[in-house]
């Protein structure tokens, strides 16, 4: 730069594309503190995503639904493959697993009462099973995580289906952490730890590796539970094609997976920005090992990560999922992030709409918190209405789109109804770049 | 002795042998059962739940007493990874070895192993109690919550590494501690802890005097940036 006192025209103060203001804040954070930033949520890059994509009405060549005469279904079966009580769903979004321990009691009971009023399932995570949330969740998913904690046979009974998570979009390969602000007595209880502690969830499970023990564990847990509940797998999106047809091979029901975009309790930002594949470029090969397989619709694929609208929902069913699961979408709609908030935000440096430091349980929305006073905020019963507003509303939308494609169900849509608008979502998700008949790796460019 | 039943899995499916074990009330007559010919099957007595014995013999494979409540289980021969994973309450003996990861994440019960066991024997361990008469494998006890582990011989690498609460009582040599694992100093309690133990596994030829207790330094509970390396 020149200097002021020069005569004449002046070059602006420029800030630099690679060294940007994050960058420079965040080598100075690093630098006073010697310690990774850890947060909640998903990757914050911008990253190709369903907004990548557009579906095509129908017209002459395409024949429509009657938007408020004729129907389209959304009911779901999942796990019809090898259990004898598989589940039904109203509507082809689930909520996803998230924490006790991460999230409130209150917070867990309103996903509960939610998805309850909705006709859809909610999932335990990483803290075992409260009463909150059976209590309130007809259907309820119980994960079985690498730390298991809390894990017993009488809640494995008393679930609706289990979920052997071995990974999650935002931190494939990474285990848990939840730190001491959020280790009250009730959670350091549940997971069998000392009150107070910085906690670290193992990243593999404690008792078998590879695809061959994870086939003995699925029959293991089979035959706990009497062949009754759909045994559910879910991985982090990195090597989609060989992770779900590792998955169909050991014996799962249904496979979950988990984008980069995906939310997370606490983890390394480092991880969430630099590890696993957005879900846009996961959907299809996954799609494609269920096909090779002959499992496609018989192992149901639910998709995961940065899910927001009934538009997502129904470009994620055109792509060949079965149904999607909402994390953060619903945490929002509880009201995480509301601005109505925002002056305390500002006391916590931040805004809403960026607040991501859950695990430190200071949530001014009481839902990433176990800090009574701040828990309170949440009316549960509230907190459900609005959750189950969205979903019906995520639904409405998905049909508006489905009849428009003149499809009678939202299963029957199909990547036939898309098009792309950019070349990297083209080749990811194997959809023509729009206005051609062409994407990246096909031949006749 | 009651009259013992018995169930042929080389005949029987080890669905219906599951069906008949896990339809047993809690006040059940029929409480002492024999499995024949595991021969080395999975997932065999698994998610018990009634206050019955069970002799399995022969050989079995992973997962063997898996979630075991109240029952006592004993393995007439060497059982595969995972032996009593999970265990809730109850007993399981295996009278052979134990393959890894023996008790892993057991969250109550006893659990004996009269031969050695391999690896990660207790590995999360939150609240089982597991006594080997003979020697564990490498990261032994790694991550152990809450619960004992006596080894009446020799551990192998990185004994109890990153551990919470879970205190290991070794009589032998431990080839090395893994991070945040130290010695601890053994008070009365501990050896009357150690002595009931000992006495329940049905193993009192062994002298409480000779073992040492390691248990957490506690230094790793809180993240900070000097212990880094220890992660
Ligand atoms: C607060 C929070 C806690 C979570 N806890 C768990 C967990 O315990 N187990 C798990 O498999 N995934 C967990 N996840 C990930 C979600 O299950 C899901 O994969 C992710 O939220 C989906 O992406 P989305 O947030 O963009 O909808 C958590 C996510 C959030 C936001």
């Amino acid at each position: 730069m020149t200097a002021p006192s020069k005569p004449g025209p002046q070059t602006l103060p420029r800030q630099s594309a690679t060294f940007d203001r994050h960058t420079i804040a965040e080598i100075n954070r690093a630098a006073a503190t010697g310690i990774y930033d850890i947060r909640g949520g998903g990757a914050k890059r911008k990253l190709p995503h369903f907004d990548d994509l557009l579906f095509l009405g129908a017209s002459i060549s395409r024949y429509p639904l009657e938007g408020y005469r004729e129907r389209c279904d959304t009911k779901v079966t999942l796990g019809g493959r090898l259990a004898k009580k598989p589940i039904e769903l109203k509507i082809p979004v689930t909520i996803a697993g998230m924490s006790f321990g991460a999230l409130s009691g209150q917070a867990k009971e309103a996903l509960g009462r939610g998805a309850t009023l909705a006709g859809t399932s909610t999932t335990t995570g990483d803290g075992g099973m409260t009463e909150e949330e059976r209590g309130h969740s007809a259907t309820l998913i119980y994960q079985y995580l690498p730390s298991r904690y809390g894990m017993n046979p009488n809640d494995l009974r008393r679930a609706d289906a289990i979920e052997i998570v071995i990974g999650q979009g935002a931190k494939p390969g990474g285990g848990g952490m939840l730190l001491g602000q959020k280790i009250s007595e009730r959670v350091a209880k549940m997971r069998d730890l000392p009150e107070g502690i910085d906690q670290r969830s193992a990243c593999r499970h404690p008792d078998w590796t590879g695809p061959d023990d994870l086939e003995i564990k699925i029959e293991e847990l089979r035959e706990i539970t009497g062949w009754q509940k759909p045994i559910f797998v879910k991985v982090g999106a990195s090597r989609p094609y060989y992770d779900i047809a590792l998955a169909v091979k050991a014996g799962a029901d249904v496979v979950v997976l988990d984008g980069m975009q995906g939310g997370t309790a606490a983890t390394q930002d480092v991880f969430i920005e630099n590890v696993g594949l957005p879900i846009l470029a996961a959907i299809r090969p996954a799609v494609q090992a269920l096909q090779d397989l002959g499992m496609h619709r018989k192992v149901q694929l639910i998709v995961s990560g940065g899910i927001r609208s009934g538009a997502d929902m129904a470009k994620a069913l055109a792509m060949g999922a079965d149904a999607v699961a909402i994390g953060t979408a619903a945490l929002i709609a509880l009201g995480d992030n509301n601005p109505a908030w925002e002056e305390e935000y500002q006391k916590l440096g931040t805004t809403s709409g960026a607040y991501d430091d859950w695990h430190e349980g200071r949530d001014p929305a009481g839902i990433t918190t176990q800090d009574p006073a701040l828990a309170a905020r949440l009316d549960p019963i509230v907190g459900g209405r609005r959750l189950a507003n969205f979903l019906s509303v995520m639904t409405l939308e998905a049909q508006a789109i489905a009849r428009a494609c003149g499809k009678s169900h939202l299963h029957n849509l199909e990547p036939e109804d898309l098009v792309a608008l950019t070349m990297e979502a083209a080749a990811m998700a194997r959809i023509p770049l729009a206005g051609t008949d062409w994407y990246p790796g096909k031949a006749g460019f | 002795m009651p009259h013992s039943e018995t169930v042929d899995l080389a005949s029987v499916p080890l669905r219906e042998l599951h069906e008949q074990l896990h339809g047993l009330p809690a006040d059940t007559h029929r409480t002492s059962w024999q499995i024949l010919n595991p021969r080395g099957r999975h997932a065999v007595a698994v998610g018990l739940d009634a206050p019955i014995r069970v002799r399995v013999r022969g050989h079995v494979g992973y997962y063997a007493a898996g979630m075991n409540q109240k029952a006592i289980v004993t393995i007439e021969g060497n059982a595969g990874p995972g032996v009593a994973e999970n265990m809730m309450s109850g007993e399981v003996r295996v009278l052979g070895n134990a393959s890894m990861a023996a008790g892993a994440t057991g969250r109550g019960g006893l659990l004996v192993v009269r031969g050695d066991a391999g690896a990660r024997c207790g590995i999360s361990m939150k609240g089982i109690d597991i006594v080997v008469r003979g020697s564990v494998g490498h990261m032994s006890a790694f991550m152990g919550q809450t619960g004992n582990l006596v080894v009446c011989g020799d551990a192998g690498e990185a004994l109890g590494d990153s551990l919470y609460e879970a205190r290991l009582f070794v009589r032998g040599a431990v080839k090395s501690l893994g991070a945040d694992c130290e010695r601890k100093e053994m008070n009365e309690a501990d050896r009357a802890t150690l002595a009931a133990l000992l006495l329940r596994a049905e193993l009192s030829e062994f002298d409480v005097r000779d073992f040492a207790l390691y248990g957490s330094a506690r230094s790793l509970y809180h993240f900070h940036v000097d212990n880094v390396s220890s992660y």
